[in-house]
């Protein structure tokens, strides 16, 4: 297990994020883990403490997919998308969008399975709407731990590309 | 913290200059003509990014009448930081999840063969 286990994010372009993950199993099993409901359901909801509320998948181009979480405390997060290429077990490309919709606009992701060895790596990109939606995406889900200050937040902020004002 | 009102959060934050206008405000609370300094722009300008930002509860007017700075709000900031915090948190517990998940399959997979489909 050298390099599984670790989540690489990295930025290309303006509006890209891409991730990467390695998994120790054929990517035909991957495929149905992020295809198949009844699995999807099994491992899709985060950090412990959240559950799948709704887990409904229509796999095929131009069909349908809806996401909804819940948290103990209650709190709901939710994402729908339509699928735009279906190419199993190597391809799969939606349009998505949070119930909150904090990114600004649809995003595209595009992931792609390849397998090595019996070995998997799933590269995830998410194009988002604008450039200032991907870096609020990224910098602040580099951070760590849910209270940050506003010494952090002002960071954050300035760290941000300036551009103008559209 | 309900949906729109995230939504009101982000909306406000996804423009560059109010972003710097919060960065401003996050070392302590500046008069309109004190925000407008850095940027090429006029006061009626940065008031026009002042009140979307006002709106979104981002920020808010001091007692003082005379120069009425304005001053950042906490709250929906930290809501916000931390709905997004979430994305990363979330992925990463997802992935472990899908490690033992796969685990399992490639067991079930040993035990009685692959089901194909």
């Amino acid at each position: 297990m050298s390099d599984a286990g670790s989540l690489q994010l990295t930025t290309r372009g303006d509006r890209e994020i891409v991730m990467t993950r390695v998994l120790d199993a054929p990517r035909s099993l991957v495929w149905d883990c992020f295809t198949q409901p009844e699995l999807v359901k099994r491992w899709l909801f985060g950090p412990s403490g959240w559950f799948f509320v709704v887990c409904e998948i229509d796999l095929r181009v131009g069909g349908r997919y809806r996401y909804l979480w819940r948290k103990d405390d209650g709190t709901e997060m939710g994402m729908r998308g339509v699928y735009r290429e279906v190419v199993a077990p190597e391809r799969l490309v939606d349009a998505q969008i949070f119930d909150q919709d904090w990114t600004g606009g649809e995003a595209v992701s595009t992931v792609v399975f390849t397998e090595r060895d019996g070995r998997t790596t799933v590269t995830q990109t998410v194009l988002y709407a604008s450039r200032e939606a991907r870096d609020l995406v990224l910098k602040s889900g580099m951070k760590e731990g849910m209270a940050l200050g506003y010494d952090r937040l002002a960071e954050l902020m300035a760290s941000l590309p300036a551009g103008g004002v559209e | 913290m309900t949906p729109a009102r995230l939504d009101a959060t982000f909306a406000a934050l996804a423009d560059p200059t109010r972003r710097a206008i919060i960065a401003r405000l996050a070392s302590g609370e500046a008069s309109v003509s004190e925000l407008a300094e850095p940027f090429a722009m006029s006061q009626p300008a940065i008031s026009k990014h002042l009140k979307v930002l006002e709106r979104a509860g981002l920020i808010s007017r001091s007692r003082d009448a005379q120069r009425r700075p304005r001053r950042l709000e906490p709250t929906p900031l930290a809501e916000a930081t931390q709905w997004l915090e979430r994305y990363r948190r979330f992925w990463e517990g997802s992935f472990q999840r899908l490690d033992a998940l796969l685990e399992e399959l490639k067991a079930a997979e040993k035990k009685h063969g692959r089901p194909r489909r």
